[in-house]
């Protein structure tokens, strides 16, 4: 583990445009080609919604895609915003136009895998947001891949023609049933191990609620694959500069210590991180 | 232009320091952050051992601030001066390490193993940490306590000395006193302001230590009072801080008596916030037409020093 974060860029991005995708979800477009240009999937990037000293503090966002000019470079970022407290709320009311700070891109991205072992990806809620450029890195190298994908409900599956576009099998489940398996998502994630040969290798990828995440590598682990997690910490700097977004993990010694989630991760191995819940 | 200040013997080239605790080691920033540009950064505090400190969640938003509780997470001083201070010092950084202690002999100690190390500029001392129960602020908050903490290193260290203040207390401008009287070469003031934020759905506090330091812009009306009211009451230099977010908060504690600066929430905020504290603090200057920083340095024009020129 590294524990210098990686150079930093911060713009004063543009809002390109700003689609909902429902009364809490918002897909925000930035104008900025630094970070898109070097940004790898699982990475990070902390936005100011307000210009003023309230709300102060940044949030992180995955990068959701990467925008492409005509010429086909890089141009901008999108995020997949959920709108939960004050910043979310002013992200999902951003207006084109209006500048964004935004600093990345940061933190440690997934390790992409190679046939023949599949990706398996598994995302629950606005977790589904560190998938979309992952699942295109995984169709660059013919990994054969699947998204394992909850919400509540079929209204919050969101992007499911992209993922299909790229040839991903999608196995979907909602908490009411109205689409895909009624129930939480590691069910069929669960089902789909308890079959697969012991040989054909599998990398399991999960991003979304605490208790999702832990339940994804518990099963990883029972069925003796590796998982690597992407986890959502409260973050105060996304630099390793205030010990904020900790987590428990058991380091070589066997003892737990705080890892800064910032600059260790924000992907981490499921298999040491302690689950205490 | 001279931007230069004095801390006791140890010449900044700035007065803008990295705030302890809101700068990671200041290796974390190497590659975003150009560590020789700044006048110091007093890196995270440091006990003789290494800490875990305390469970996530440890910050919570408030307006215009923030609450923490880390709980002094830190690698003990060993590994810092091994693995640390080696590449702050090839960076060109000035180095000011913030020690901790449990009790007057582990500030000694701590103190004495950096007094031998390779590229330490000076010491604080922490003992105004509001979020761990034993030693730090049961120093702090003791009149007694400050001044033994402080002549205990006094005795191991030619360093420059710095201990930082709580705002936690009746009369702030008491403590400097003691650590004046004790041999500090500089107080710094002000750590944050114990605090509580409470989730009325839950009815659970919003961190996990229940209590919390607050900081942020929030607070710096009140620092900048403290930082006022230490002035008028000792000689040694005065390090503000609290709540600095732009170079005209920086001057407003230079000039209620502070010879340095130190900014810490607001490198969360935006961490590219140095070279445009320096920009500022130079325009200043300019429009000013003052030389060198530190005679900015106390030069309060309160109403009566105005009676007192209009009737001369």
């Amino acid at each position: 583990m590294q524990y210098t974060a990686a150079m930093a860029i911060d713009i004063a991005a543009a809002v390109i445009a700003n689609r909902p995708l429902s009364n809490d979800y918002n897909v925000l477009s930035l104008a900025a080609p630094e970070i898109a240009g070097i940004a790898s999937p699982g990475q990070f990037v902390m936005l100011k919604a307000s210009r003023r000293h309230d709300p102060l503090l940044r949030r992180p966002f995955s990068v959701f895609e990467v925008l492409r000019d005509r010429r086909g470079e890089p141009s901008g970022i999108t995020i997949l915003n959920k709108r939960v407290g004050v910043s979310t709320g002013l992200l999902y009311e951003a207006q084109a136009g209006q500048h964004v700070d935004c600093l990345g891109p940061l933190g440690h991205p997934f390790l992409a895998v190679d046939p023949p072992t599949e990706a398996w990806m598994v995302a629950g809620g606005v977790g589904l947001a560190p998938f979309a450029l992952l699942a295109q890195l995984l169709r660059e190298r013919d990994v054969t891949s699947v998204l394992f994908y909850g919400a509540r409900n079929a209204r919050e599956l969101f992007y499911l023609d992209f993922f299909q576009g790229l040839g991903v099998e999608l196995v979907l489940t909602t908490e009411d049933g109205s689409r895909g398996e009624r129930g939480r998502v590691v069910a069929p994630l669960e089902r789909r191990l308890a079959v697969r040969p012991r040989d054909a290798a599998v990398m399991i990828y999960a991003c979304g609620p605490e208790g999702m995440l832990a339940a994804t590598a518990k099963t990883a682990a029972r069925h003796q694959r590796p998982c690597q997690v992407s986890v959502e910490r409260i973050m105060g700097c996304g630099l390793g500069g205030c010990y904020s977004c900790v987590v428990p993990m058991r380091g070589d010694d066997g003892r737990k210590h705080h890892v800064r989630s910032c600059i260790s991760g924000p992907v981490l191995p499921a298999d040491q991180i302690v689950w205490d819940f | 232009m001279d931007l230069s200040v004095q801390i006791g013997s140890l010449r900044l080239k700035n007065p803008l320091i990295a705030a302890s605790g809101c700068f990671g080691y200041g290796v974390e920033y190497a590659d975003t952050v150009d560590l020789s540009l700044l006048g110091g950064i007093a890196v995270k505090g440091l006990f003789l051992a290494e800490r875990e400190g305390h469970p996530p969640p440890r910050i919570v938003e408030t307006p215009a601030g923030m609450l923490n509780a880390i709980g002094l997470q830190g690698i003990g001083v060993h590994r810092f001066i091994d693995e640390k201070l080696p590449e702050l010092r090839a960076r060109g950084a000035t180095v000011i390490v913030n020690i901790c202690g449990t009790t007057i002999d582990e500030y000694a100690e701590v103190a004495r193993i950096l007094s031998d190390a390779d590229g330490v500029a000076a010491l604080e001392l922490n003992i105004s940490c509001p979020n761990i129960k034993e030693g730090g602020i049961t120093f702090g908050c003791s009149l007694t306590g400050t001044f033994d903490v402080v002549s205990a290193v006094r005795q191991v260290t030619r360093l420059p000395i710095i201990p930082k203040l709580t705002p936690n207390v009746t009369d702030v401008a008491s403590f400097a006193r003691a650590s004046e009287e004790a041999g500090a070469d500089a107080v710094s003031l002000v750590n944050t302001f114990l605090a509580m934020v409470i989730d009325v759905e839950t009815r659970q506090p919003k961190i996990s230590n229940v209590l919390g330091g607050l900081s942020g812009p929030a607070i710096r009306p009140i620092a900048v009072r403290m930082v006022y009211e230490c002035h008028e009451t000792v000689k040694i230099p005065i390090l503000g801080m609290g709540g600095i977010a732009d170079a005209r908060d920086a001057l407003e504690f230079m000039i209620a008596g502070a010879s340095a600066v130190q900014v810490g929430t607001a490198n969360f905020v935006d961490p590219l916030i140095w070279p445009k504290l320096l920009d500022g603090l130079s325009d200043y200057m300019k429009r000013h037409q003052i030389a060198r920083i530190r005679d900015l340095v106390g030069t309060l024009d309160t109403p009566k020093t105005v009676a007192e020129k209009s009737s001369t």
